[in-house]
């Protein structure tokens, strides 16, 4: 494991400040894109024939090369840490969008009739009752879009050194020293299964109403 | 009062949910709306809190139509409980409860002893306030529906199916206590369901809608099975009608006789004494009832217990009703029924026949009474 952590001068930042930039370069696009697929989707769920094209179009926009979104990005954004995170957040929303539809829609209808029988209006409604309840679903989303969007980042260095844990792979061809491949590939999945492990346990402390598995009442 | 007054609904597709639907429903009493699944018996109570709006006439509430208030203010003055009780299920019990007091600008504390107030009035443990929905079982979070309803002691409940999805022992033991607290509160209450034993159990008065919405005949349980409207009344109303309507009838008018009561440890004179009745009821020595015997079949002094007939189930003379002292006659082989007291000692013994006196008798005064009405 011959220079496993010798990171190449080049890439600008230690081990860790890899790890570090890998991290903002993932999580931010996916805290943006639920910031965007919040609304969109409980537009989506008051208004039915909305879900079907919005879905048809974040599948699209999934389906579009980043390298493709750079080269239209590169002349507004320049080559920036900018360029690699919109598109992936745009990739988020084909996660997020269904995942809190059905979650707000998995809100059963007593509970919403009561809800409004109650004289809770739709903001309370959405706010008090709804988000809440969709918890689960949007985390399970959530914790999708994070761990795509980890492995995703290392695209970044088609655009010189934004890729993060994802330039240590360019860097292992350019010196001839595989293992900074290894420690890339390495790094990227341990970082995926901690995040996710992060999400397990932020669902757990939001959510001390979900029935637990061997627990009866 | 709430007043339904000449009310329509009708869908953009055509379908006519409630048809020129017009209903008085009296205060501090329990109207029950009930029929067949097509009948806008849920339109119309979701009409009383503009969950659906009429699409003609009007409902008047003390007078002042329902419009002239702002909706939510409107809907936390009435108190409303769904099927499935719909509980708020990440909230707890106690914050379930509370939501309407909070919702009007009550403070946390004085909420939340409400609601403790209230788990109680409903018959439910205390220690539960900090469970989630999903630990309780179906009947209580149904009383947690109910709680919550009464949270902010709004005038009006409207009950939606409230006890339809618990099992028939729950649901006697929800429609008990929903008596209870309906004595001890008085409030107008409306009351959907399609279980007309339900209906006549509950209801004070009850309207029989048909599908379509039109109503086919709004009156107390009594009368209802007494004088049906119409053949789908009738129909609506099922078998047994005569019988289910002694209900309505008190045991307290019948003649009961002690002479055929004797203890278990009778002597001959005693139980020859017992009068033209061809059995004797025979009791224990703090005279609980054990069964009924023939008079030359019964050794004076040496009575053997387990050769005794069954006795049927007794009734409280004066509590339980006429329906009540007659299937204890008919379960008892002997033909007569057993009254007992509050603490199960037989007080006396009634023949079918003088059962059957009593129910000529309550048909004559009926029948005067719904004369005199007219």
């Amino acid at each position: 494991m011959n220079g496993f952590f010798d990171i190449p001068s080049d890439l600008q930042y230690g081990y860790f400040g890899l790890i570090g930039l890998h991290l903002r370069e993932a999580l931010l696009p996916v805290l943006a894109g639920l910031l965007v697929a919040l609304p969109v989707a409980q537009l989506c769920v008051r208004f039915r024939w909305l879900y079907a094209p919005v879905f048809g179009v974040t599948t699209v926009l999934y389906a579009v090369p980043s390298l493709a979104f750079f080269v239209l990005l590169i002349d507004y954004t320049g080559m920036t840490e900018t360029t690699v995170m919109i598109p992936l957040a745009v990739y988020s929303l084909v996660v997020l969008v269904p995942a809190i539809v059905d979650g707000v829609r998995s809100v059963p209808p007593e509970t919403l009739a009561a809800a409004t029988a109650m004289g809770l209006g739709p903001v309370r409604r959405y706010l008090q009752v709804q988000l809440p309840i969709a918890v689960p679903a949007i985390i399970a989303g959530l914790r999708v879009a994070a761990v795509s969007s980890i492995s995703l980042v290392s695209i970044g260095m088609l655009i010189g050194n934004q890729g993060a844990l994802g330039n240590l792979l360019n860097d292992a061809q350019i010196y001839h020293r595989p293992p900074l491949a290894v420690n890339s590939v390495l790094t990227t999945a341990v970082l995926g299964i901690l995040v996710d492990a992060a999400l397990v346990l932020v669902r757990a402390l939001l959510t001390p109403w979900m029935p637990r598995k061997g627990v009866t009442r | 009062m709430i007043r339904i007054d000449a009310v329509t609904k009708r869908y953009p597709d055509g379908t006519v949910a409630v048809d020129r639907l017009s209903l008085d429903i009296p205060d501090r009493a329990i109207t029950v709306l009930v029929g067949p699944s097509g009948c806008g018996k849920t339109t119309t109570l979701r009409m009383i809190n503009r969950m659906v709006e009429p699409t003609e006439g009007s409902i008047l509430l003390d007078g002042q139509d329902i419009r002239r208030q702002p909706v939510n203010t409107l809907r936390r003055s009435m108190g409303y409980v769904i099927q499935n009780a719909g509980l708020f299920q990440h909230r707890t019990i106690v914050d379930n409860i509370a939501t309407v007091p909070r919702l009007l600008g009550w403070g946390k504390q004085k909420a939340r002893a409400r609601a403790a107030e209230l788990m109680e009035r409903v018959g439910l443990d205390t220690s539960l306030a900090k469970r989630y929905p999903y630990q309780l079982s179906g009947g209580q979070q149904q009383r947690v529906g109910v709680a919550r309803a009464l949270a902010a002691d709004p005038p009006v409940l409207l009950m939606d199916e409230p006890f339809s999805a618990v099992d028939p022992v729950v649901r006697k033991g929800l429609q008990d206590e929903l008596l209870r607290i309906q004595n001890e509160l008085g409030k107008t209450i409306v009351f959907v369901t399609h279980d007309i034993d339900e209906a006549i159990k509950l209801g004070t008065t009850v309207a029989v809608l048909r599908t379509g919405g039109r109503l086919a005949q709004f009156a107390p349980p009594a009368e209802l099975l007494s004088a049906p409207a119409d053949p789908f009344v009738e129909d609506f109303l099922g078998a047994d009608r005569g019988i289910r309507r002694l209900s309505f009838f008190s045991s307290a008018g019948l003649e009961l006789q002690s002479g055929p009561v004797v203890p278990l440890d009778a002597d001959a004179e005693r139980l020859a004494s017992g009068g033209p009745a061809p059995y004797r009821l025979v009791t224990d020595a703090d005279g609980r009832p054990l069964g009924w015997g023939a008079p030359d079949e019964l050794t004076a002094g040496r009575i053997d217990r387990d050769r005794l007939l069954p006795y049927g189930r007794p009734f409280l003379p004066g509590t339980d009703s006429l329906r009540t002292a007659l299937d204890g006659a008919v379960l008892s082989p002997s033909g007569w029924a057993v009254a007992v007291d509050g603490e199960g000692r037989a007080v006396g013994v009634v023949s079918q026949q003088a059962i059957g006196e009593a129910i000529r008798a309550a048909h004559t005064e009926d029948r005067q009474d719904a004369k005199a009405v007219r």
